[in-house]
């Protein structure tokens, strides 16, 4: 009997291996690394020696008191939470729209997929050719109802709405294909009941609908968050996190310390990227905990 | 839920750590290139295939030496790296070809060696052009051939706006010939401004041209440079786009036909025969006359530190080749660079007139990294880019962007 426990033991182990060694290889040892680096001073010369001193929170004491720390938190939270907002509403929108199941509902849901399956390079060389000052397709639409040129990339008044805009495009697909599939779980039986009992489109919408999406909601946000605290490739095609870093958020900072110099400085760009794990881990754990609670009641 | 959380975490920590992970790689390759009388030749010359004239001209050098070169060519931006790490993990190539600035600081990383050791000689090039591979009074490397920036200008553009080039000789008379040409409805001037190395490199010439020194940003000097571009720009000489410019994207500006002057690079000459319309090329005017110290761009050959030192002789032996007064004009017509020795610079011309211009330009440039500021440099360069891109898209006045940058660079380069 013991005999035959070990050997589903060990049996059970020899299934979950390749899972864990997966897991360890793959994500342990990467964030293990990456902690690492952030907490020593690598200088190039360090890095090919391997023998970077030991300095405890001195990138990260560095970070926080960069001139670029504020304007790149503020940017990440204004670029992410406009974003969001944008993104999640206007998919709600689409969604209850496209649950009618109208003639050509389906090829027309399908157009609203492009930005998903473009590349990205593709979707933001594209938007800041549409975007150049002189130009741009944009300035000149404006141009044709009376409206001055706007420098959308190179104004540090707008190059952040720039990249946002283009960001909430790419973002608008993913959230009206899972809030639609979250629709279509919703019965239709309760809405005919409302209908009886006399509740009107709005009422239904916010009765009916927004509550019982509400889980599908909370996964939409939460992985919207997470994705777009660490849009960098947008950013980086379209500024370059400029001018003068107006646009740079967490995650092209963190590039730009990492690679995008001739001296790379290894450990700060770390710690940057360990910030941004924080934030979307702190987020990750409020969801856990709000859910948990819902299951509760 | 926990399962995405941490394929979240995976892929935002990736951006710094997988740094590590891609040298085991390139480490192999190398260690197996290095093995049985092959010697590992990198450089970052990815568009030359097999049947290139650089190729074939690396494999005669080998032959010459009595051993087989096994070439692997990364991307520019990526070879910095890729040396970094295979130097990390005791795998460097035997001969690496990098981009000038690049090489004071692997110089500093320990990973090259000097002319001391690997017995190059570099008595025949041009000291401005080795300046960029020296540091504390050691030399690493052997500039291959060089390239820098000139002004090309639109005949047709000038002509229409009356225009004579010989005028253009200083700043004012350049910004007149600007005004003008916008006054006949064309379009002045377009250059590269963008935040990242390419927006210094094309600042240089008129920061240098200024009398300006990179140890002092904020100079009277190296303010004017900055209110040179910034009031283009707000006259309309220049384009808003400039800000956001890479050089290509700035020479595309230019071959639109519109634009009168584009600062670009030799690398260009081609495109422009390609352009459609008759174009002529001048140096960059410094403040007050002369030709202003362009940059030098192009690569260094050097020798990475290797633990068995009896290599660095068969090494040494391709290096001289590769860069041999008889091999130096095959290389630089290759690679459409202007060649580092005076001797072959007179061949180029002679054979090539059109190269006069460039050939002047390169014997005014000057390597970014040197006057010994090696390392210092690319500390210096970001916060100099920044100070311009402030100035220009109006957030910071020229004297305020300059300032800042100023002690921006003086913290960073303690």
């Amino acid at each position: 009997m013991a005999a035959r426990t070990r050997s589903g033991q060990w049996a059970a182990w020899a299934f979950l291996a390749p899972v864990a060694v997966y897991l360890l290889v793959f994500y342990a040892y990467p964030l293990y690394r990456n902690v690492e680096l952030s907490l020593r001073n690598y200088t190039v010369r360090s890095f090919v020696q391997g023998d970077a001193p030991f300095t405890g929170f001195a990138n990260y004491i560095k970070i926080f008191g960069d001139a670029t720390f504020g304007p790149a938190l503020w940017h990440t939270v204004v670029f992410t939470v406009v974003s969001l907002a944008f993104q999640f509403g206007i998919g709600l929108a689409l969604a209850v729209f496209f649950s009618r199941n109208f003639r050509l509902s389906a090829t027309l849901r399908a157009l609203f997929l492009v930005p998903w399956l473009l590349p990205l390079i593709v979707s933001a060389s594209t938007w800041s050719w549409m975007l150049n000052s002189d130009s741009g397709v944009i300035n000149v639409v404006l141009g044709a109802f009376g409206i001055d040129p706007v420098n959308w990339l190179t104004s540090p008044d707008w190059s952040l709405w720039s990249v946002t805009i283009a960001n909430i495009w790419i973002g608008i697909p993913f959230n009206l294909v899972v809030l639609y599939s979250g629709l279509q779980g919703i019965s239709p039986a309760i809405y005919e009941a409302a209908a009886l009992d006399g509740a009107g489109g709005w009422q239904r919408f916010w009765k009916v609908t927004f509550p019982l999406l509400r889980p599908v909601s909370a996964i939409t946000l939460l992985l919207g968050l997470v994705y777009t605290l660490k849009v960098f490739d947008l950013i980086w095609i379209m500024t370059k996190g400029g001018p003068s870093g107006s646009s740079t958020t967490f995650a092209t900072w963190s590039y730009r310390l990492g690679f995008g110099n001739l001296v790379p400085s290894f450990g700060p760009g770390a710690a940057v990227g360990n910030l941004l794990i924080v934030m979307a881990l702190i987020f990750g754990l409020i969801y856990i905990r709000v859910q948990r609670r819902q299951a509760h009641t | 839920m926990a399962g995405v959380s941490l394929a979240v975490l995976a892929t935002a920590g990736g951006l710094v750590a997988c740094s590590s992970t891609s040298g085991s790689e390139s480490s192999s390759s190398a260690s197996q290139a290095a093995g049985g009388g092959s010697y590992a030749v990198w450089d970052p010359y990815p568009q030359y295939d097999k049947s290139s004239e650089w190729v074939k001209l690396l494999e005669a050098c080998g032959t010459q030496a009595g051993v087989k070169v096994e070439r692997t060519s990364y991307d520019t931006s990526d070879l910095t790296n890729k040396a970094l790490l295979a130097a990390q993990q005791g795998n460097s190539p035997d001969v690496l070809i990098v981009d000038n600035p690049v090489v004071s600081t692997l110089a500093e990383a320990g990973v090259l060696t000097t002319t001391e050791e690997n017995k190059l000689d570099v008595s025949a090039i041009a000291p401005n052009l080795l300046a960029a591979g020296q540091s504390g009074g050691k030399t690493y490397g052997v500039p291959i051939g060089a390239n820098t920036l000139a002004l090309y200008y639109n005949k047709g553009v000038l002509e229409k706006a009356g225009v004579d080039i010989a005028s253009v000789k200083d700043w004012p008379s350049l910004t007149a010939a600007l005004e003008k040409v916008k006054g006949a409805g064309k379009k002045g001037i377009t250059f590269s401004a963008i935040g990242t190395e390419e927006g210094s490199f094309q600042f240089l010439p008129w920061f240098w041209g200024s009398g300006a020194q990179l140890t002092k940003l904020d100079s009277a000097e190296g303010v004017s440079a900055v209110a040179l571009w910034s009031d283009w720009l707000k006259k309309g000489y220049a384009p808003n786009s400039v800000i956001n410019n890479t050089q290509t994207t700035s020479w595309q500006e230019f071959a639109s036909g519109d634009f009168a002057f584009a600062e670009n690079g030799t690398w260009q000459l081609a495109n422009a025969k390609k352009a459609g319309f008759e174009y002529g090329i001048i140096p960059v005017p410094g403040k007050g006359g002369g030709t202003a110290p362009a940059p030098t761009g192009g690569e260094f050959v050097s020798i990475p530190v290797q633990q068995d030192t009896a290599r660095y002789a068969t090494s040494q032996k391709l290096v001289t080749c590769l860069t041999s007064p008889d091999n130096s004009l095959t290389t630089t017509t290759t690679l459409s660079y202007i060649a580092p020795t005076e001797a072959v610079q007179a061949k180029q011309v002679a054979a090539t007139p059109d190269l006069k211009v460039w050939v002047d330009a390169v014997k005014a440039a000057k390597g970014r990294t040197s006057d010994d500021l090696g390392t210092k440099y690319p500390k210096i360069s970001e916060p100099m880019w920044g100070g311009v891109q402030a100035a220009l898209s109006g957030s910071k006045s020229p004297q305020e962007a300059m300032a800042a940058a100023q002690s921006a660079a003086a913290s960073a380069v303690q």
